[in-house]
């Protein structure tokens, strides 16, 4: 008898919250797989310089990358600043291929919105930047942003 | 015997928080790497027979020359990169209408009327051997000034700084202001500048 009384003392049922982990879970997952970097592993040293009057890139779907900077694994690549392309190292040669391969991905009347992100690492010489640069122009890809870090301005 | 019919629950309201947790910490650190930097358009590349290059009037340039120690030169003196920014609104603004800098010509613009709007060119020229760093501060330097040259023309007849309308996409005003102060920075045609190693 002592059970039936305990029921009676019950006056409202709990909402049972063990669903909750799973629509959270769900959540969670949904944050996990959709913020995928899609950046390539970099072989050259990144550091980029700081800057104020910077603009942020809009449509990362017309942006190519060039990394330029010293290999981080000096002892096979040497210390010489290189040229990173993709996912492996390159010539000035090879920046106006890799150009002409990425406007054959999009859409033709997005091809003059392409823009090339330069993103090099603060201690390299103007040297092999300003050969990148020539290619670029030759190619007629003219749009490009010098990556740089946002620099907190002290007040 | 009852009691073991129905074993008791686990409470699992405490799984919701550690869930949150965990979406959470998700949140605020897979912040979107986004691209920041200076965006800047690369003159066509040469015709293949050579034109001589439109004859630009000495006081119309300001001359910035970095060599390979990062050492400035500017307009033949040598300047510490935190005096840029003032000595480039100085000659860009040309407020004095001083005789060695730009020239001025009447035009007509959007909102303003007729405006002079000086014919300035900065000529920027580095040597193989500056550093990355010291090229983009350069850069930086430069486009403060024309920005803040910019904000103050923008509150001055607005009221509201230039950024203002650039962040509300007011395409108008920008390319008024835009007019008056052209962003004309020129990069010769690669070649050493020098500088002892």
């Amino acid at each position: 008898m002592s059970k039936f009384n305990k029921d009676k003392e019950k006056a409202t049922p709990q909402v049972s919250t063990a669903s909750l982990p799973d629509i959270v879970f769900m959540l969670l997952f949904f944050f996990m797989v959709s913020t995928v970097m899609r950046e390539v592993d970099l072989k050259v040293k990144m550091e980029p310089p700081e800057a104020t009057e910077i603009k942020k890139l809009e449509n990362k779907n017309l942006v190519n990358y060039i990394y330029i900077g010293t290999p981080l694994e000096t002892k096979i690549f040497g210390t010489s600043p290189r040229i990173q392309l993709n996912d492996a190292f390159a010539n000035v040669k090879d920046v106006q291929p890799y150009i002409i391969g990425k406007r054959e991905e999009v859409n033709e009347a997005e091809i003059p919105l392409l823009t090339t992100s330069l993103k090099v690492d603060g201690d390299t010489e103007m040297g092999i930047v300003t050969d990148v640069k020539q290619e670029l122009r030759e190619v007629q890809a003219l749009k490009i942003s010098y990556s740089t870090r946002e620099k907190v301005v002290k007040q | 015997m009852a009691g073991k019919n129905a074993p008791p629950e686990i409470n699992a309201s405490s799984m919701a928080d550690i869930a949150f947790l965990l979406l959470v910490f998700f949140l605020v650190t897979t912040t979107m790497d986004s691209d920041l930097g200076l965006s800047r358009l690369l003159p066509p590349p040469l015709p293949p027979e050579i034109e001589k290059p439109p004859q630009i009037k000495d006081r119309n340039i300001f001359e910035v020359l970095v060599n390979s120690n990062d050492q400035l030169l500017v307009e033949g003196d040598i300047m510490q990169i935190a005096e840029l920014t003032e000595a480039t609104k100085e000659f860009v603004g040309n407020p004095s209408n001083d005789e060695s800098l730009p020239e001025k010509e009447l035009k007509e613009v959007d909102f303003f009327g007729n405006v002079e709007v000086s014919k300035q060119v900065i000529s920027l020229q580095n040597d193989n051997g500056t550093s990355y760093n010291m090229y983009i501060q350069v850069q930086n330097e430069l486009a403060r000034a024309y920005n803040e040259l910019r904000n103050e023309l923008s509150m001055e007849k607005f009221g509201k700084t230039y950024d203002f309308f650039l962040e509300t996409g007011d395409k108008d005003r920008v390319k008024a202001i835009r007019k008056i102060y052209p962003q004309r920075i020129s990069e010769a045609e690669p070649k050493n500048v020098g500088g002892a190693q």
